[in-house]
């Protein structure tokens, strides 16, 4: 039995009178690969917030390697060794793709091997010819996978995607698919997708959130044919 | 007995002049998140307005209460279309650009009006509690503050402007979408804001010795008792000025003017320390 | 990289050398000195606002409390090396009190304004409140709304009565700017200064990357503030009194003036700003024609709407159409969002 490595209990997450993440238990061993989906304000996002510390959960804790992380701020889980993507492409638009990555890699390098770092994940990510670009002129699955850049370059061994795949043309995300599967022979990977197509080209095990809680967690193929997530899905009534 | 009149009194005039100083600078924040910096001036500019409509032998109430608020409103409509419609969406461009106004404002009245200290007397005689003087003007203050905030609210609430100008806080894009051209919304913002701006310049006139650099007394306080209110325009400006009014008329009584004044300031840092978005993003939520 | 910071500190000492030289034969030292000053003054906003985006309106509380430290730490001891120190130190201690309490509360913008403008102001009533003499700090009284006059002024390290003044002081006060101009470069380049402009840009990516946004926001804050406080204490021993009109929002408002029109993002804008501006409100100061609060203004209303980037980003930029180089259209936008940001 593999190792888990990032693991929440009971965790909730109240405003005001809304739930958006209710009493969720959520398990990842090593090297998994987890989607999340699930309709909207189904409160994958809010989970996800949850994990990275981008909020304090109300109720509940998050242990990432055993260690109890509920309440950290973003960067003190980052300094785990946690790669994170959020919603909203968030990079330094006024600063080349190599400076942007750099600064991820001097996080946990010195100068010298955060520069070799750099150069290696541009090759990787195949940014060469625009390596030297401000981010703020990139075309938006540019961005998207600059900061995918971002997050890998740290070697990270658990990484957190919140919608890789979103606005990306499908080029994009055939290259976006290539590169998470390159991940995950060293890390854990939760993404949180809205994607169908996208999900069912990379998932192994799907967790389905509705209405703020886990409504079933499974192997793709078997969640895609479940009754109850396709109501959910389309938004019947049982 | 005598003295807690009093002191019921003075804390009350304290925070009606909190609420007069901020009024205009409420309004142009709270509806288009621009923070004018060239308040105190116009504070300053509806003072000379009052003296000089007096001095022309208009009548002091209507000096006060007419000829001030339209000549600062009319001064406000001119910058709002020279400057500061340029500069929407860029909360700092406009602090700055009309922190630059101000200064030109001082510079104005003071080849104007030179730099000395002008005024007028109050228009009402103050009167004996017991053995304690108390300025009647301070009543008026009071009387017009509560006015103020009652018009205030009777137009947000009552009148089909007041509806616009609350959906423009909310969702400014969508009121445009709805048809409403937030150009003339705006236009008519800064023009009410610049009015109330000069209404308080004019009315606390007849208390201090006016001076071209007067603004830079009131500009600060305003500018705290805003940010510290919050989003919501009346309960924010009437909480902060409760709040800091309060404050800074204990430390007063207690120790000194001085210390009362440090107090305030005081207050308001650690107020934003705790409520970094102002007292009404976590009290009287969805409060107008 | 590294031949390039050798070029820039060659270019910078040469290019310096010569303007000390220079200057002299068309203003007096006396008055070079202060521009120098405010030079400096105007170097360290531009250094926590053009890379750091931390908008201050309380540079003058810094450059203040530099002064009175150096003031009333120099009637006391009654040797001017001590005092310089601690006007950086204290200064720039009080600073990362202040801006931890800032950033690690997640104040920004409008908020970090407010709060700046505040201190300002406090440490202005205050110090204007003491002229009891009640207030005596050491052997040194504050004296309220007059000030502090009379205390010593810079002399040669270790010998009290070798007063360094007049041209003298003018090359020490160049010496000094250059120095804190190349410690400032150097930080840009350093790992931190590429870091701290990292976070001006988006501080939510760097602390997803794994910083603490907060410690080095302060930390920038009170390096920004040392130089400000040695600013300050430079400017006393000039001065040869302190008074409480040195932390008045007025000259808040002008060292952000300075920054405005010399240009954000740039470490010689904010000086040129400086030096520049206070050598036109000096000539101003000579007739009585227009009022030069009002030319202050104008000038600022005029280059927030028609060059917000400032001189120097512009003058770079009309060089290199001039010379053929291809616009860099970069140094424009960063600023967009140091300002905004």
């Amino acid at each position: 039995m593999a190792e888990t490595v990032l693991e929440t209990s009971g965790l909730t997450m109240r405003f005001g009178g809304v739930v958006a993440s209710d009493n969720v238990n959520f398990k990842l061993k090593h090297r998994e690969l987890r989607c999340l989906i699930g309709p909207n304000g189904a409160g994958k996002s809010t989970f996800f917030k949850c994990v990275t510390g981008l909020l304090t959960p109300s109720d509940g804790h998050v242990f990432m390697r055993g260690q109890d992380v509920t309440g950290w701020m973003p960067h003190q889980v980052a300094s785990l060794g946690v790669g994170i993507k959020t919603q909203t492409p968030n990079v330094m638009d006024a600063l080349s793709v190599h400076e942007n990555i750099w600064l991820a890699a001097r996080r946990f390098f010195d100068p010298a091997e955060a520069r070799a770092r750099t150069g290696d994940v541009i090759d990787r990510l195949s940014l060469g010819p625009i390596a030297r670009t401000d981010l703020g002129q990139l075309a938006h699955g540019e961005r998207q996978r600059v900061e995918l850049g971002l997050v890998i370059v740290t070697d990270p061994w658990l990484v957190l995607l919140d919608e890789p795949a979103a606005g990306m043309s499908a080029e994009d995300v055939d290259r976006m698919t290539e590169i998470i599967h390159d991940i995950t022979r060293s890390a854990s990977v939760v993404i949180v997708e809205h994607d169908m197509q996208f999900i069912r080209s990379i998932a192994e095990t799907v967790t389905v959130f509705h209405q703020g809680r886990v409504l079933m967690e499974d192997h793709v193929d078997r969640v895609m044919t479940d009754e109850t997530v396709r109501r959910v899905y389309l938004g019947k009534k049982a | 007995m005598d003295i807690s009149f009093v002191i019921l009194v003075e804390m009350l005039y304290a925070i009606a002049s909190l609420v007069l100083i901020s009024a205009g600078l409420a309004v142009v924040f709270g509806m288009m998140k621009v923070i004018n910096l060239a308040h105190g001036e116009f504070m300053m500019m509806g003072g000379y307005a009052t003296i000089t409509a007096v001095q022309l032998g208009v009548n002091v109430f209507i000096a006060m209460l007419i000829v001030a608020p339209l000549v600062v409103g009319v001064i406000g409509l001119i910058v709002e279309r020279l400057v500061i419609r340029h500069l929407y969406g860029r909360l700092v461009d406009t602090m700055l650009a009309t922190w630059g106004l101000s200064l030109v404002f001082i510079g104005l009245a003071t080849m104007i009006f030179g730099n000395t200290t002008t005024g007028i007397s109050t228009p009402i005689p103050g009167f004996a509690v017991g053995d304690y003087q108390i300025n009647g003007y301070n009543f008026f203050i009071i009387v017009v503050a509560i006015l103020l905030v009652v018009l205030m609210y009777a137009v947000l609430k009552g009148t089909r402007a007041g509806l616009i100008a609350r959906g423009t806080m909310q969702r400014s894009d969508m009121a445009a979408a709805l048809g409403y051209s937030p150009d003339r919304i705006y236009m008519a913002t800064f023009f009410c804001g610049s009015a109330l701006s000069g209404l308080a310049g004019a009315i606390l006139a007849p208390l201090v010795g006016l001076v071209p650099t007067s603004g830079g007394a009131y500009i600060a306080k305003a500018f705290i008792t805003v940010i510290a209110g919050g989003p919501s325009l009346i309960a924010g400006l009437v909480s902060s000025a409760t709040s800091f009014g309060f404050v800074s008329q204990v430390f007063t009584f207690a120790i000194s003017p001085v210390i009362g004044e440090v107090a305030l300031l005081v207050a308001a840092v650690i107020l934003l320390r705790l409520m970094p978005q102002g007292i009404t993003s976590r009290f009287f939520k969805g409060k107008l | 990289m590294d031949r390039s910071a050798v070029r820039d500190v060659i270019v910078t000492l040469v290019v310096s050398a010569i303007l000390i030289g220079v200057m002299p034969m068309l203003i007096s030292t006396y008055t070079l000195t202060v521009l120098i000053i405010y030079g400096m003054l105007g170097l360290s906003l531009g250094l926590i606002w053009g890379f750091g985006g931390i908008l201050c309106f309380g540079q003058a509380a810094f450059f203040g409390l530099g002064a009175y430290v150096y003031a009333i730490s120099a009637v006391n001891v009654g040797e001017s090396t001590l005092p310089m120190i601690l006007a950086v130190l204290l200064t720039a201690g009080f600073a990362a009190l202040l801006g931890a309490m800032m950033f690690y509360g997640r104040l920004t913008d409008v908020y970090l304004g407010v709060i700046t403008l505040v201190v300002t102001l406090i440490l202005f009533k205050f110090i204007n409140s003491t002229a009891g003499p009640q207030y005596v700090i050491g052997k040194a009284r504050m004296g309220g709304f007059n000030g502090i006059p009379g205390f010593q002024t810079l002399n040669v390290p270790g010998d009290p009565g070798a007063y360094i003044w007049g041209d003298a002081y003018y090359y020490v006060c160049a010496v000094a700017l250059i120095i804190v101009y190349l410690l400032v470069t150097w930080l840009l380049r350093s790992s931190f200064g590429r870091i701290a402009i990292g976070i001006r840009e988006n501080e939510t990516r760097m602390a997803l990357i794994g910083y603490d946004v907060a410690a080095r926001k302060t930390v920038l804050f009170a390096a920004g503030a040392g130089i400000a406080g040695l600013a300050g204490a430079l400017y006393a021993s000039w001065a040869e009194i302190v008074t409480p009109t040195l932390f008045s929002l007025g000259q808040s408002a002008e060292i952000i003036i300075w920054c405005i029109v010399g240009g954000l993002g740039t470490r010689l804008g904010p000086i040129v700003g400086a030096a520049g501006l206070a050598y036109l409100k000096f000539l101003l100061g000579q007739q009585s024609m227009i009022d030069n609060t009002l030319i202050m203004g104008l000038v600022l209303v005029i280059f927030v709407l028609f060059l917000p980037r400032g001189l120097v980003p512009a003058i770079g930029a009309l060089w290199q159409v001039s010379v053929g180089h291809k616009v860099r259209r970069r140094p424009a936008r960063r600023m967009r969002r140091a300002r905004n940001g």
